[in-house]
C-alpha cells in the first residue's frame, strides 16, 4: 500500500528536506521502517536504543492516535497519511 | 564551530520573564513563533501554553500533540513559523538537564529561563546535537523593536 509520511518540521533535515515521504506498507510499524530505511539519520530521534518509539513521538493514521489503535500494527491502506507529532517535554535537573 | 545565534525581541524576553515568574514555582512552557533562514533565526511572538505535567510541575513540563499542533496552526496564521520553544527552571540553573536532553527534539531552539525565588535571571537557549549526545548553546542577541508585527 502506498501511504504518505508526513515528517515534522524539526526532522525534515534528516528526510531530504521534505514535508512528506511516500513508503509502502501494511502497518505502521513497516511504514516506519521504509522510512528510516531510507533516511537513516530519522532512526535515533524516533526510537531508543531497546527499539521502542521514544515517548514524545506521537504516531496518527488519518488523524487517529496508533496508541489507541492497534499502535504500530495498525493496518494502514492505500493512500492513508501517516503523521509524526511531537510532544514537548523537559525540566530541571532535580 | 561558530556558536549559532538567536534574536529575540526585547518584549518577547519580558514576556517569556513574565510567564516564568506568574507560574513560579511551577516550570512554564511555550512556543517560539519566528522566522527561520539558513544564517539566521528571531524569535517573533511567543504562544504561552498550559504545562500538561500536572503530576510534577516543579521540575517537568510537557507540551501535548495537540498544543504543538495549535502552535503550528497559530504560526502559520501569522504567516511565522513554530522555530522553538521556552521553559522555566525554577530555583534552579538556566542549563539544559539530563531529561531535557533525552526528550529534545533537534533544529528547536530551546529558550530556558531560570527564575530564582520568584525572579527571572539567567536565560540561555540551546538546540540538540544532530546524533543527540548533547547541546550546542546559540547566543540571545536581544533586539529592541518597537512597531508591530
Amino acid at each position: 500500500m502506498a501511504v504518505k509520511v508526513m515528517i515534522p518540521t524539526p526532522l525534515r533535515a534528516y528526510a531530504g528536506k521534505q514535508e512528506s515521504v511516500e513508503v509502502q506498507a501494511k502497518t505502521v510499524a513497516e511504514a516506519l521502517t521504509a522510512l528510516t530505511g531510507t533516511f537513516g539519520e530519522l532512526k535515533k530521534h524516533l526510537f531508543s536504543d531497546d527499539g521502542r518509539l521514544r515517548s514524545f513521538v506521537n504516531v496518527y493514521v488519518n488523524d487517529e492516535d496508533i496508541r489507541y489503535l492497534q499502535k504500530d500494527q495498525t493496518q494502514v491502506r492505500e493512500g492513508d497519511t501517516i503523521s509524526i507529532v511531537p510532544s514537548i517535554a523537559g525540566g530541571a535537573r532535580i | 564551530m561558530s556558536v549559532a545565534s538567536l534574536k529575540v525581541r526585547d518584549e518577547m524576553m519580558r514576556r517569556i520573564h513574565a510567564h516564568g515568574v506568574e507560574t513560579y514555582p511551577h516550570e512554564c512552557c511555550g512556543a517560539l513563533l519566528g522566522r527561520d533562514n539558513d544564517d539566521t533565526r528571531e524569535v517573533v511572538d511567543l504562544l504561552p501554553l498550559a504545562n500538561r505535567r500536572d503530576d510534577s510541575p516543579r521540575n517537568r513540563f510537557e507540551v501535548t500533540p495537540d498544543d504543538v499542533r495549535l502552535a503550528e496552526k497559530t504560526a502559520r496564521e501569522k504567516k511565522l513559523e513554530l522555530i522553538g520553544w521556552y521553559h522555566s527552571h525554577p530555583d534552579a540553573p538556566a542549563r539544559p538537564s539530563e531529561y531535557d536532553r533525552d526528550h529534545a527534539w533537534p533544529w528547536y531552539s530551546y529558550i530556558i529561563v531560570s527564575v530564582q525565588k520568584g525572579e527571572p535571571k539567567d536565560t540561555t537557549s540551546w538546540r540538540l546535537h544532530d546524533d543527540r549526545a548533547g547541546y550546542d548553546p546559540e547566543a540571545i542577541e536581544i533586539i529592541m523593536h518597537t512597531s508591530s508585527i
